[in-house]
């Protein structure tokens, strides 16, 4: 484990020569499943063969947001025709509790209801249908006293009703400088910004199989980011121990953090109605019930005051961060740390004090959703910077620059981690030109002048996202390599395929250990009884923490191998190669299944674990210092818009992006993850728009009719996306980085173009409020508050 | 009335006929695809027509289309299987062909491309979304034609992607047309490369023939299938009559049934309202009820006519109206949708009506062997209610043909361009003759509990000038029209400032003096122009 890089994969794939393209690191090959996903062979929970005597779960859901559950009238359900079982928290054998971090989330409503749609009880049936119509009566079995909801988190705030006790990160020359500085700077700024969350919308819903197994045990096939942590929750929920709980994914039909702690539910409930029932139970959610019960993204409602001088130079900020944490803790703790650690974004801020408060609301508990609190923190300062340049009258990327971290100094993040690879300013310059930024600036300054309805803008937002678990302990991974008797390969790791291309990227490398063409080797699904304690598939990690557990494990292999060819054949082990499904050395040469075959026949241990351990990672939790993350990755995007003034509409014209993954392990695949980054993170920030009803708490917007994620149309017309050409200085896997975020906050750009735009109908030095998401309404509202 | 004897539902399905004669008459096709034929290729992402995950093809016989057979995007989670009675049903297990004794295995070129693009990544949307680039392949290489980029783009309108961002999947639209530029992934014999899979036509077709002799459908499920369900609107009938005046005496007597046409709204009360619908007549197996024709100077747009085709003839007549076309839902809801449906449906956010209101139209009714005329103006009388009377139903859609000099516009404003429900939509029409408003219809939806025409707005306009004056009295008086609601979609606010602002954009469009053009006043003129 954590073994220096072999100086080989240090080369650009072109420069290694003599391996074809799908052995190569670095070749763009197709996604492991994309030829049964094309021809819808690739199996997800719902497409697997049933057991015989299946019962299907549905749950009856709150239909009150706040209360007291007085009496669930179990006698009532069950009289009606169609149901096999009912089951409310009295029957769950272990413990009423999934919570991921906090125990203060029960599986099933007990006493008390927290938010509209929480499921109360559990309706089995023979058939899923049946089950769903009997669950969709609950109001007519229940009773519940209800009380008035908190539903918007500046309310629960202003009452101090907080999920996890408030964070501070504040970093300072003296106690008290934030403010001085704050107070003595030539320019102020004080104001508010609102950020909606966002619903995951994997397109596969929440899922869970879970199939009684002897003596107790029982398997569940659960579609999860997070194995480990299912095992655990199903393993309290029927109070039985690990090795009792097998966990098993082979791929999800998308994720996007939606499904690291909040498949546990799900897993949990259909577990203790196999347990009941004695029977398998599979759980899938229709796609209303998965939008009610389950959390998105956290919305954030930012405060902030800036002292800043005549070139825009941030002198001193304080912030108040409040996210809408919704009934419970769930992820909200460390999705405040990262945001609160992305603040900073790409700039070095002198004087900072930052204060996190997850407040607790009556509504779905937020979870994790690509960038984990992340963007909402970063998203804070381009707006407080893009302000600061529409006051001093100039442009934004002037003063952008002005703050970007150092080379040399200015160099310490708030957090105390020193910053080893700043190269945002080059990444920047090389966009700025690649993008013609200058020069299409000053023609929609000219062009809006001639426009009455229409007006343009546009924007340039930089990245620098941290890369590893914020928690030290999660940055560890294991994988099982076997390599069987006729050279084929099977690989399993701890990581979970969700659509990112982790199998893909994993395959590649151990191809690479054996130098052979990837189609020798398979990955399996992600199996809590194959490797165990693993951590979730998450915060862009995948392949960092897999690829390299499944290098060392392939690595073991491939130096017995070499050991027992030096043994037997006198060669130097350090000159063996293994490349194009051979393996050569002077004076030999013969192929891997040859050499395979041999190994067997001496007895050599063809398969191995692997292990990784992110080196130097520390994060003393209530200081809020440390070195939490491994390297930062960065990026940069220019977009242009357009808005009517009349309506409030946009429409994305033009997107230049240019990310920096390091030494790309597959380019298409990375290309993809920032692609669909991107997009969706314009589908946050514009056309997503979580509503509620302010009375009932009911979420209005639970389904695709209604909650509206970008569609083909909305993707920009003129899309240009490159890779930026570097090496990652930490020692990753084949020098990559992560890249599963961090494009996500490169959709800033659309925001901060449509807010051009909204200042271009305005005068000089117009400071446009515009809230997000830019729906038309909230456009319209920016112009009109721009006009006034 | 006597009822005819019930037979099952037969359709054609991976090259044999299929008998239904036990599955529920709401049992989607979805459903019986994935429980009880076991085809678990097409996925469940919404259950309501708007991802697009769920994607098959339907054949019908058609003797003017390629091959005598006419294929359609179908959202398969909204159908009843009563919609398949008489057709082809063709799913993403069809797209590969299997060739026999190990010849290989080919992918349909919409496969390749979008594997060769790498066009899925968590892979759920993919069948869908290859089953709609399919479609859209078929259509265009029977025709030989090629679609644009943005031809293609529309035609995803009703897929929902979260992985890629959709670039590569708009790529894989343009490459599959071009056989060079695509790789045959697996290629085991030399006959791999020279049959490039696609939908076999000629063997749908022979299938079909031989349903065509079938008796119009009458379908029960069997007693033993329903005796274990606690479905009381499922132990019901589902009758397709092949005449207008078979359905009228039909719906005469039994006017509690289900009307159902393109099943868009009706699906969505089984998928997720579970309402009971024991009485189900289908309009779509009477052809005469598709017809849209010129009868002098009205443009009669049957009600069994699709959404696709009644819009494609008022664009023919207002090509303004293009734009409203390309955003009424998604192309395969249009395909399956009817304008009599959503015209009867009456919800005040559907975008039919704005734009039938400004140009006039009058609905032909039928009840039994009764015919009447109702202005669409006086068809609606509240929320989700209606003239109709039991037993009657709409039985065309009648447009006057618009007078010369008429400007015909058609606003929809959403929070997503594509396939979202309307916050506010207008139809609006205007003459100007010599500086002075001799016609005008201003008509909204999403103001009120009805779509309805701003009249007080109408005749502050009326035999006036066309001024900045006028408009601006024209907008004042909207206030006094509507009283709009706040909702999910927009706050009153901004529902009564904007539906002010879109006869602020038809002034700038229609203004005597320096008349603003399409690009100047649309964010995306080359939808709003017709192509």
């Amino acid at each position: 484990m954590n073994r220096e890089a072999d100086p080989f994969l240090l080369k650009p794939a072109v420069e290694r020569g003599s391996q074809s393209l799908t052995q190569a690191m670095g070749a763009a090959v197709a996604h492991e499943s994309a030829e049964l996903h094309v021809s819808g062979e690739a199996a997800y929970i719902d497409d697997l063969p049933e057991w015989n005597g299946t019962l299907h779960a549905a749950l009856g859901l709150s239909p009150v947001a706040k209360g007291r559950l007085v009496a669930i009238d179990v006698d009532g359900l069950k009289r009606l025709p169609g149901v096999v079982v009912v089951l409310t928290a009295s029957d769950i054998p272990g413990v009423n509790d999934c919570g991921a971090i906090r125990d203060d989330e029960p599986i099933l409503a007990e006493c008390e209801v927290r938010y509209l749609g929480q499921p109360m009880f559990v309706v089995l049936a023979d058939d899923r249908d049946s089950a769903r119509r009997i669950a969709s009566r609950a109001m007519e079995f229940v009773t519940i006293e209800s009380s008035t909801p908190i539903l918007t988190a500046l309310e629960a705030h202003a009452r101090r009703r907080y999920v996890v006790p408030p964070m501070h990160l504040i970093r300072e020359t003296r106690p008290g400088a934030t403010r001085d500085a704050i107070a003595s700077a030539p320019h102020r700024l004080e104001d508010t910004l609102s950020v909606g969350g966002q619903e995951q919308f994997y397109l596969e819903g929440q899922i869970s199989y879970a199939l009684p197994q002897e003596r107790g045990a029982m398997r569940v096939l659960c579609s999860t980011q997070h194995p480990t942590e299912m095992q655990h929750a199903v393993a309290g929920a029927l109070g039985v121990a690990a090795h009792d709980v097998q966990v098993e994914c082979r791929r999800m039909g998308g994720g996007f953090g939606g499904k690291e702690s909040q498949s546990a539910p799900f897993a949990c409930i259909a577990a203790v109605a196999a347990r009941v029932t004695g029977r398998p139970v599979k759980l899938r959610l229709d796609r209303d019930d998965d939008f009610m019960i389950t959390g998105g993204r956290h919305g954030f409602d930012f405060h902030y005051e800036v002292g800043y001088d005549d070139d825009g130079r941030v002198l001193g900020v304080e912030i108040d961060m409040v996210s809408n944490a919704g009934h419970s803790a769930d992820l909200s703790s460390p999705v405040m740390t990262r945001a609160l650690c992305h603040f900073d974004n790409a700039y070095w801020l002198p004087e900072v004090a930052m204060h996190g408060y997850s407040a607790r609301t009556d509504t779905r508990s937020n979870t994790a959703f690509r960038g984990f609190g992340g963007p909402q923190g970063a998203i804070a300062i381009e707006v407080i910077l893009d302000s600061i340049a529409r006051r001093l009258g100039c442009d934004p990327l002037a003063v952008r620059r002005a703050n970007f971290y150092g080379i040399g100094d200015r160099l310490v993040t708030p957090y105390e981690q020193t910053i080893e690879d700043n190269i945002v300013a080059p990444l920047v310059d090389r966009l700025v030109t690649s993008s013609e930024y200058e020069k299409r600036r000053e023609e929609i300054a000219v062009w809006n002048v001639k426009s009455p309805v229409l007006k343009r803008g546009i924007a340039l937002t930089p990245v620098k996202f941290g890369i590893s678990f914020n928690v030290a302990h999660y940055n560890q991974a294991g994988a099982l390599v076997h390599v069987y008797t006729d050279g084929s390969v099977l690989v399993n790791h701890g990581g979970t395929e969700m659509g990112q291309g982790l199998h893909t990227k994993v395959a590649q490398v151990v191809a690479h250990v054996f130098g052979i063409d990837l189609a020798r080797v398979r990955v399996t699904a992600t199996d809590t009884h194959k490797v165990a304690n693993t951590s979730a598939t998450a915060a862009s990690t995948g392949s960092d923490l897999n690829g390299k557990a499944a290098e060392d494990a392939a690595l073991h292999i491939r130096a017995r191998i070499a050991a027992m060819l030096a043994k037997a054949e006198g060669i130097d082990a350090s000159a063996l190669r293994f490349v194009d499904g051979r393996v050569v050395a002077p004076g030999f040469d013969r192929s891997f299944e040859e050499v395979i075959a041999t190994a067997y026949s001496e007895r050599v241990q063809l398969w191995s674990d692997g292990f990784y351990a992110t080196p130097g990672l520390h994060w003393n939790r209530e200081t809020m210092k440390g070195k939490p993350f491994f390297y930062f990755a960065y990026g940069a995007a220019v977009s242009e818009v357009v808005i009517d003034t009349l309506t409030g509409e946009h429409r994305v014209l033009r997107a230049d992006l240019l990310h920096d993954v390091g030494r790309s392990l597959n380019p298409a695949i990375d290309i993809g993850q920032i692609e669909g980054g991107f997009v969706q993170g314009v589908g946050w920030l514009t056309s997503e728009e979580l509503v509620w009803n302010p009375e009932s708490g009911l979420l209005a917007t639970h389904a695709p009719s209604t909650y509206k994620i970008p569609t083909a149309n909305d993707c920009p017309a003129i899309f240009n996306v490159a890779l930026y050409d570097t090496v990652n200085v930490a020692d990753s896997i084949h020098r990559s980085k992560a890249v599963g975020e961090p494009p996500l906050l490169l959709a800033f750009s659309v925001f901060l173009a449509i807010r051009d735009a909204v200042a271009a109908c305005g005068l000089v030095r117009t400071d446009p409020l515009l809230r997000a998401p830019a729906t038309p309404e909230a456009v319209l509202d920016a112009i009109d508050a721009a006009r006034s | 009335m006597q009822e005819p004897a019930a037979r099952p539902i037969r359709f054609v399905h991976r090259g044999a006929i299929v008998e239904v004669t036990d599955a529920p008459t709401t049992k989607s096709v979805l459903y019986w695809l994935r429980e009880d034929a076991h085809c678990v290729g097409t996925k469940e992402g919404c259950n309501e027509g708007d991802c697009g995950a769920c994607m098959v093809i339907i054949g019908s016989r058609d003797k003017e289309a390629p091959g005598g057979l006419a294929l359609r995007p179908v959202n398969s989670c909204l159908q009843f299987l009563s919609s398949l009675d008489g057709k082809a049903l063709f799913t993403v297990e069809d797209l590969k062909r299997i060739h026999a004794e190990g010849a290989g295995e080919t992918l349909h070129p919409a496969q390749r491309a979008m594997v060769s693009c790498h066009g899925s990544q968590c892979g759920f949307c993919t069948p869908g979304f290859t089953m709609s680039l399919a479609a859209c392949y078929e259509e265009h290489v029977a025709a030989n034609t090629r679609p644009t980029r943005q031809a293609i783009a529309d035609a995803l309108s009703g897929n929902l992607c979260r992985c890629t961002g959709y670039r590569p999947i708009l790529d894989a639209g343009e490459s599959m047309f071009d056989a060079s530029s695509t790789h045959v992934t697996k290629t085991r014999s030399s006959t791999a490369g020279s049959s490039i899979a696609h939908i076999d036509r000629a063997a749908s077709v022979a299938l079909l023939d031989d349903l065509a002799d079938d008796p119009p459908l009458h379908y029960r499920a069997s007693e033993s299938a329903l005796a274990s369900l606690d479905r009381s609107g499922d132990g019901g009938w589902v009758a397709a009559p092949r005449a207008i005046d078979a359905l009228a005496s039909l719906y005469e007597a039994h006017p509690d049934a289900c009307l159902i046409a393109g099943a868009t709204d009706a699906g969505l009360w089984v998928t997720k309202q579970f309402r009971p619908m024991p009485k189900q007549i289908r309009i779509d197996a009477i052809e005469s009820l598709k017809a849209i024709e010129w009868k002098n100077d009205t443009l009669s747009i049957g009600a069994g006519a699709s959404l696709e085709a009644a819009w494609s003839a008022l664009v023919a007549m207002a090509p303004a109206l293009h734009e409203m076309q390309l955003r009424f839902a998604s192309l395969p809801l249009r395909l399956a949708g009817t304008m009599g449906g959503n015209v009867a449906n009456g919800s005040p956010i559907g975008d039919s009506a704005p734009a039938l209101l400004a140009l006039d139209a009058t609905l032909l009714l039928r009840r039994g062997t009764t015919q009447r005329r109702i202005a669409l103006a006086d068809f609606y009388v509240d929320y989700i209610k209606n003239r109709l009377a039991p037993g009657e139903f709409i039985q065309a859609i009648e447009v006057p043909r618009l007078a010369s000099g008429t400007a015909v516009r058609g606003y929809k404003l959403s929070k997503r361009y594509d396939c979202d429900i309307s916050a506010v939509c207008a139809g609006l029409a205007i003459r100007i003759e010599a500086g002075r408003v001799v016609h005008a219809r201003f008509a909204f939806g999403g103001m009120a509990a009805i779509v309805k025409r701003a009249t007080q707005a109408e005749a502050a306009v009326l035999d006036t000038q066309w001024n900045e004056e006028t408009l601006q009295r024209a907008i004042d008086s909207i206030a006094h029209d509507f009283t709009p609601m706040s909702d999910l979609r927009a706050s009153a606010r901004y529902r009564q400032k904007v539906a002010g602002n879109l006869l602020r954009r038809l002034w700038f469009e229609t203004r005597g003096v320096a008349p603003l053009a399409t690009e100047e006043v649309a964010v995306w003129p080359q939808r709003a122009q017709m192509r």
